[in-house]
């Protein structure tokens, strides 16, 4: 099995840095960046079905040209190869340009299936799975909570959460499966595994590679514009509470009640 | 045709997705603000009762027949079909909500139709044109306002956001057989839908939530989660790190990988609060938390924290919410 996985270089939610330049774009300087948690999900679920069938692990990112060192965390989870796509001409690129981007990207590549993460930290939009299975005309099979391909017979069954339990899908392969953490945790990368990725190989792509005219993509034809942005209101100051359980508890329903909850 | 489109979303049982109500009152409110036509749309094998529903919230409704959603993922089918309705070059703006469904129906037609998407918008108003639109990024460390640089776009809605209202007169319901051939999607087949006994509420719906995080300790901690949230009426969530342990399902989980949701009330139990739970959240408008630790970050963020021991503090608050109903 060839398992392409879309992988998202994110600024680490866990840092407090991220800011946006006086472009109105993310200051990729202020923040570290890390593997989209959502995307290690997909890489896990991809790692186990090459450990089950065999195979290979690509994973393909659109990210500015320093990502490298990011896709290198998801290469030494197990992935074999990267493929970045990355182009001056993509910066301040919105979801039709990735979109485009990455189903180019896919194009040149071999795979039974593409998976992908149910959104990213950044921008939380979910839309880029739905929009890659439409112009790459992939079989959509999305919010998976188990995913099992029949290669010999070119099939795969996916189980679709729903809102009253779960979907049993099925597609031809090559498909596209968007999904959940539901699959199961991701590795913790080895010590081997992050010595091994040092070396593994990692193919540029730019858009002239892709076949994509530079102007056809990117912040140029942008079609939404940041009008302006602001922090959040801070939250009120924290009332403590230390007494006894039984007095805690009465304070409690006591500031629910205050607030009209109960 | 309308200049504002929203997407009805279709329940197991045929009924009109709560989500679709907030979604058209926002729309209905922004074409009442600009002058501009507002339509709903309703894809299924029967549309009929959720577009009737919908009518009530807006002037007109489109319930689209489609056969192929009796046995095939709807959103697919309903983004194809959505895009066969919409002209392109007028100026036309697509609403969905911004759920499992309403993101799979985004992101098709986006991709179909060349269309931006502005996503998880918190509120919208009208401008120079057109939407623009609120929304939170970078896990609510930032609220960002976007319009679209053209006559068309997107945008996806968080559940909660809106409090929906019906307008003062139903509107039309016009069912339209079947439009534009062949699905050109390739075929995905449902082989079998699944219903699992107690599968909770959604808890992006809930106007109380009480979480469980590591400190509830295992399935057995739950049960109390699980009567503090009946005792208050309100739907349970839990963290990933409760959840990647199997004590309850994926789809109660709040936070980065799971969902992010706006109650009344947020109740956190043995949560430190760490930010990936955080984004998931922070935009509740009480939050009350029970933590052993009085250095927890939930106990910078939350607006009542009580430093104790859940197991003792929790039993005594069950007690007293029950003594309270009576």
């Amino acid at each position: 099995m060839h398992i392409v996985v879309l992988v998202k270089p994110v600024p680490d939610t866990a840092s407090s840095g991220e800011r946006l330049g006086p472009d109105g774009r993310l200051d990729r300087a202020a923040v570290p960046a890390v593997v989209n948690a959502n995307d290690e999900y997909a890489l896990e679920a991809a790692l186990k079905l090459v450990e089950a069938h065999g195979g290979e692990v690509t994973i393909v990112s659109m990210a500015t040209a320093g990502a490298t060192d990011t896709m290198r965390k998801a290469l030494a989870m197990g992935a074999t190869r990267g493929v970045l796509v990355t182009d001056d001409a993509l910066a301040g690129a919105d979801h039709v340009t990735t979109v485009k981007v990455l189903a180019a990207a896919l194009s040149g590549l071999e795979y039974d299936l593409v998976l992908a993460g149910a959104d990213t930290s950044d921008g939380q939009g979910g839309v880029v799975g739905a929009g890659v299975a439409v112009l790459t005309g992939l079989p959509y099979l999305s919010y998976a909570a188990k995913i099992e391909p029949d290669p010999d017979a070119r099939q795969v069954r996916v189980r679709r959460i729903s809102p009253t339990g779960y979907d049993v899908l099925e597609a031809a392969l090559p498909a596209l499966v968007v999904c959940t953490q539901a699959l199961g945790e991701p590795r913790y990368p080895s010590l081997k595994g992050i010595m091994a990725a040092r070396s593994k190989e990692i193919v540029t792509r730019s858009l002239a590679d892709l076949g994509i005219e530079a102007g056809s993509v990117g912040g140029a034809v942008a079609t939404t514009a940041l009008v302006g942005s602001e922090a959040p209101p801070p939250r009120a100051a924290t009332r403590v509470v230390r007494e006894a359980p039984d007095a805690a508890a009465r304070e409690i329903v006591a500031f629910l009640a205050e607030r009209r909850i109960i | 045709m309308a200049g504002l489109w929203v997407l009805g979303e279709v329940t197991a049982d045929g009924t009109l997705a709560r989500i679709s109500t907030e979604v058209a009152t926002l729309a209905r409110t922004l074409a009442e603000a600009s002058g501009q036509e507002v339509a709903g749309v309703v894809v299924a094998a029967d549309p009929t009762a959720a577009a009737t529903e919908l009518a009530t919230y807006l002037p007109r409704v489109l319930a689209v027949s489609e056969p192929a959603a009796a046995d095939r993922p709807w959103s697919m089918v309903a983004a194809e079909r959505i895009a066969g309705l919409l002209e392109p070059d007028t100026k036309e703006f697509m609403f969905v909500g911004a759920g499992p469904d309403g993101r799979d129906v985004a992101g098709a037609l986006s991709a179909t139709l060349g269309w931006g998407v502005l996503a998880n918008a918190l509120g919208a108003t009208w401008a120079s044109g057109g939407p623009v639109v609120e929304m939170s990024v970078f896990g609510g460390k930032l609220t960002t306002t976007s319009r679209f640089t053209g006559p068309t776009g997107i945008v996806t809605i968080r559940p909660n956001v809106v409090t929906a209202a019906p307008s003062k007169a139903a509107g039309s319901v016009e069912v339209v057989e079947a439009i534009g051939g062949d699905l050109r999607q390739p075929a995905v087949r449902v082989a079998e839908r699944v219903v699992e006994a107690g599968t909770a509420a959604p808890i992006e719906e809930a106007r109380v939530i009480v979480a469980g995080g590591r400190g509830v300790g295992g399935p057995e901690g739950f049960r109390l989660v699980e009567q503090i949230a009946e005792a208050l009426g309100g739907a349970v969530g839990a963290t990933r790190a409760a959840v990647d342990s199997g004590w309850i399902p994926y789809g109660q989980q709040i936070g980065q990988t799971g969902k992010i949701v706006k109650p009344e009330l947020y109740l956190a139990l043995g949560i430190s609060g760490a930010i990936q739970h955080k984004v998931g959240m922070q935009t509740a408008a009480t939050i009350v938390a029970v933590n052993r630790d009085p250095d927890a970050p939930i106990a910078d963020f939350a607006d009542l924290v009580v430093i104790g021991d859940l197991f003792e503090v929790g039993p005594a608050l069950l007690a007293e919410l029950r003594a309270r109903s009576g």
